[in-house]
């Protein structure tokens, strides 16, 4: 059985004292160990700003990309080796932001990979400005009057798009997190966890406090296999649920576009392929 | 006594066929023994427009067209009005009185004209006007007194895939108009052509070259976002599943990120695009390198700036391709000449990738990437060569997937086997920790520099074609050679002592083998299709000259 202290690197984290994002690394290696998940199977890809660090202190392999292209990455690593187990992790200046497209496109091909969103609604490690997840009215570098803009909601997007496994956890609700996390690792399709996370240095609004007061769990009465239902629940912003949302079994892309039962692209032999019938074509 | 040489070419609106007449009419000659090599103009539109294309048939190598016709299928009057004063002394021009007014007044004399029923016959044949242009294909051979049953078997080969009755509709509309041009045009044309033999020759475009050297190499990862004049590399690769995943990607960004991200976990990968795609890309080709990630990125220059002319030839991102992305890092630039190139040069390109860690680009242009030319067929012999990929037992527990190596190359492990690793774009140290001083990062630096050393003694030299000794030396890379090595053979019957230096790799330069070709020239003029001389301003920052 894998141990949590397996899954660390040993690297010291260089995020503020505070950070959300200690307990969702904290959830992270956890879901992995309790999964018991091989280590060498497994490719975090992660992207830039603060959750860009996840490539340096989970112990797996890991593959840091550019700012916004975690999925396009992940779908590439994916699709050449489907025995490997993808686990996206980046922010919401990258994926709401700069990779809005591709998350939206990842989630209607429902690639079978684990997407979390460390979703602290500021840009922090460009010391704060605004981000897609900015509450209207909120004071940042950028917007010194205050956000004019209305802020996206991940969670309708994906659901929307066609993820097939739509979640919300807190950073500060790690054990709810984590069984949040397995859930999308365990699911075969496209898992979004979009996760709530405090910036204690540059987000003055969304504190600790401030979602320990807001947020509230998702019940027994709440139907995941209801779209309708998850919708509902995604729009609320009174109280803000956490919880799984939506969950759909459908064929994964990878499951179309690989012949059945062919070996993953990494493990075909390409030592003498013949193209002399492609030759004949063009006699 | 039969002639040995032909230009036909046929044009007509967007949407009329064009395209699949003319390969029609270069199988015909390719397939009995000719030498072919055609290229094609088009708008960036669907119908309408004007498209023409241009087929050259010679007995022996042709590398480029003439942009002359000795019979002219003018399927509209634009055809005709465009095109008039291209067609050679008494050439021909094949046109129907019923849509297309050409007056005899109108043209230079000497000129015939072949006034074929092309619309009456098609509509008498499959009830629609679609068949005019084969229709005028039979009226074309008829014209050079050629063998029809090679019409007939391309057409039954081209069309097979829809149906006997299509297949049947198209031999007759032909043979209906080389039996009308028998009948009614009984003076002889002053070009007849024969069958050489039946050997076929392979009709091949750049593009079609490049994929068949990638499924060649073992590329099993596609990913591509449609973009002229790369897209055939797309439609062919996805035509033609050989267990390779190909993917249309949302953007030329996730294409290249895709192809990175397979080739991080072990699968030989590839992209394509043109100017505006590839902008998009830089980003992407600075993280291949960073992560050491082998990519092999193919780039279809069209002319620019901007969207430009998206169906046009042009050679003007050289210095773009050399340069793009932040900071510096070493890349294989290679700039195939012709369809050879393409496919021996792709194969190598996937070799040199894979061996270095490197992204390699192949620059391509419109000319090359869509022209046919007949070739032989390619020798397919050919070894994978690869960087170290360390076996399980192999790595050790002090594993450093970016250790600093003589050559600069570090041995791989890969995600699902033994030697876990971080690979990040952040800077880092040989194990793939994150570094900040200025030390390290200097060794890190160094490291992935030094490959482009190695990597140069692996590249061929510019190459020489004709004397070593001559008067005036012409200087070109890429597609621009077929159009040079037709000059040179102009030249050489002006009896001028004129040599080519062909630049078939670019980056990693070498200076010394250049210097040593070029210093002595005594006159060298530089050939290459842009306005600001991008190739001899590298040449000179490199050497001096």
């Amino acid at each position: 059985m894998a141990k949590i202290e397996d899954f660390n690197t040993g690297q010291t984290p260089v995020w503020c004292p505070g950070c959300g994002n200690f307990g969702i690394l904290m959830a992270v290696r956890s879901a992995l160990a309790e999964l018991n998940i091989k280590r060498e199977n497994t490719l975090i890809v992660s992207g830039i700003g603060c959750s860009d660090k996840y490539n340096q202190y989970v112990n797996t392999y890991a593959f840091e990309s550019i700012h916004g292209r975690i999925l396009p990455v992940a779908m590439g690593a994916r699709l050449a080796n489907y025995n490997l187990k993808v686990v996206c992790i980046g922010g919401d200046g990258d994926g709401y932001g700069i990779g809005m497209c591709h998350f939206v496109h990842a989630a209607r091909r429902n690639l079978n990979l684990t997407y979390i969103v460390c979703d602290n609604q500021i840009y922090g490690l460009t010391t704060g400005q605004t981000s897609p997840t900015s509450d209207k009215g909120f004071k940042t570098k950028s917007t010194p009057n205050g956000n004019i803009e209305m802020p996206v909601n991940p969670l309708t997007i994906a659901l929307s798009a066609g993820a097939t496994y739509v979640a919300r956890g807190f950073a500060g609700d790690v054990a709810t997190l984590k069984e949040l996390i397995k859930g999308g690792i365990q699911h075969n399709g496209f898992a979004v966890i979009d996760v709530f996370q405090p910036c204690v240095t540059f987000n003055y609004k969304n504190t600790y406090e401030w979602f320990n007061a807001k947020l509230y769990k998702l019940g027994e009465d709440h139907d995941t296999s209801s779209k309708e239902m998850a919708f509902k629940r995604a729009n609320e912003s009174e109280k803000l649920p956490i919880g799984l949302f939506y969950k759909e079994d459908k064929p994964t892309y990878e499951d179309e576009a690989l012949p059945a039962k062919a070996k993953p692209l990494v493990e075909q032999d390409i030592s003498n392929v013949n193209v002399d019938d492609l030759m004949d074509e063009l006699m | 006594m039969a002639n040995s040489k032909l230009n036909w070419k046929i044009g007509g609106k967007a949407g009329y066929g064009i395209m699949v007449t003319g390969l029609i009419f270069s199988k015909v000659f390719s397939r009995s023994g000719y030498h072919v090599f055609d290229t094609v103009e088009y708008p960036s539109l669907i119908r309408g427009g004007h498209n023409f294309y241009d087929v050259r048939v010679e007995d022996e190598e042709v590398h480029s067209h003439t942009g002359t016709a000795d019979i002219l299928v003018a399927l509209n009057k634009e055809t005709a009005d465009l095109h008039k004063n291209n067609v050679s002394e008494s050439g021909a021009i094949i046109f129907d009185s019923i849509d297309t007014k050409i007056s005899s007044g109108e043209i230079r004399k000497g000129i015939m004209l072949y006034d074929v029923p092309l619309l009456e016959i098609s509509k008498k044949i499959c009830g629609k006007d679609m068949m005019r242009n084969t229709v005028s294909l039979g009226a074309s051979l008829a014209i050079i007194d050629y063998d029809f049953d090679v019409l007939a078997g391309v057409l039954a080969d081209i069309f097979g895939d829809k149906g006997k009755e299509i297949v049947e509709q198209n031999i007759s509309s032909a043979k209906a108009g080389y039996d009308y041009v028998k009948e009614k045009y009984k003076a002889p044309f002053n070009i007849r052509m024969k069958k050489i033999s039946n050997e076929r020759k392979m009709l091949v475009t750049g593009n079609e070259a490049i994929s068949i050297a990638a499924i060649k190499a073992g590329c099993k990862f596609y990913s591509a976002y449609p973009m002229t004049p790369a897209s055939s590399i797309l439609h062919y690769m996805a035509a033609h599943d050989r267990k390779i995943v190909v993917k249309q990607t949302e953007d030329e960004i996730a294409a290249i990120h895709a192809a990175i991200g397979a080739s991080f976990v072990g699968a030989r990968s590839m992209t394509a695009t043109s100017g505006g795609g590839f902008c998009l890309m830089t980003e992407g080709l600075g993280l291949a390198a960073m992560t050491e990630t082998p990519l092999v990125l193919v780039l279809a220059q069209r002319a620019g700036p901007s969207t430009g002319l998206a169906t046009r030839t042009e050679q003007a991102d050289l210095k773009f391709a050399m340069n793009a992305s932040q900071g510096e890092f070493p890349r294989v630039i290679i700039t195939p000449g012709d369809v050879e190139e393409c496919f021996y040069l792709t194969l190598k390109a996937f070799n040199l990738a894979d061996k270095y860690q490197v992204p390699v680009i192949i620059m391509t242009d419109k000319h090359l990437s869509e022209s046919h030319k007949t070739a032989e067929r390619f020798d397919t012999d050919y070894t994978v060569e690869r960087s170290v990929i360390l076996n399980d037992k192999d790595v050790k527990d002090d594993y450093k997937r970016f250790e600093d190596t003589k050559t600069g190359v570090s041995p791989r492990t890969l995600p699902g086997r033994k030697g876990i690793f971080r690979a990040p774009s952040y800077e880092h140290d040989e194990h793939g920790w994150n570094i900040e001083e200025p030390e390290d990062r200097m060794v890190m630096a160094d490291k992935r520099l030094r490959k482009a050393k190695s990597i140069m003694n692996e590249i061929p030299a510019p190459k020489l074609y004709g004397k070593k000794d001559a008067d005036i030396t012409i200087v070109g890379w890429g597609g621009t050679k077929g159009p040079i090595m037709e000059a040179m053979k102009l030249l050489k019957k002006d009896k001028l002592n004129v040599n080519f230096v062909h630049f078939s790799f670019i980056l990693p330069f070498k200076a010394e083998a250049v210097t040593k070709m070029l210093k002595g020239a005594r006159k060298a003029i530089i050939v290459e299709q842009n306005r600001t001389l991008q190739l001899a301003g590298v040449i000179r920052e490199n050497t001096g000259i």
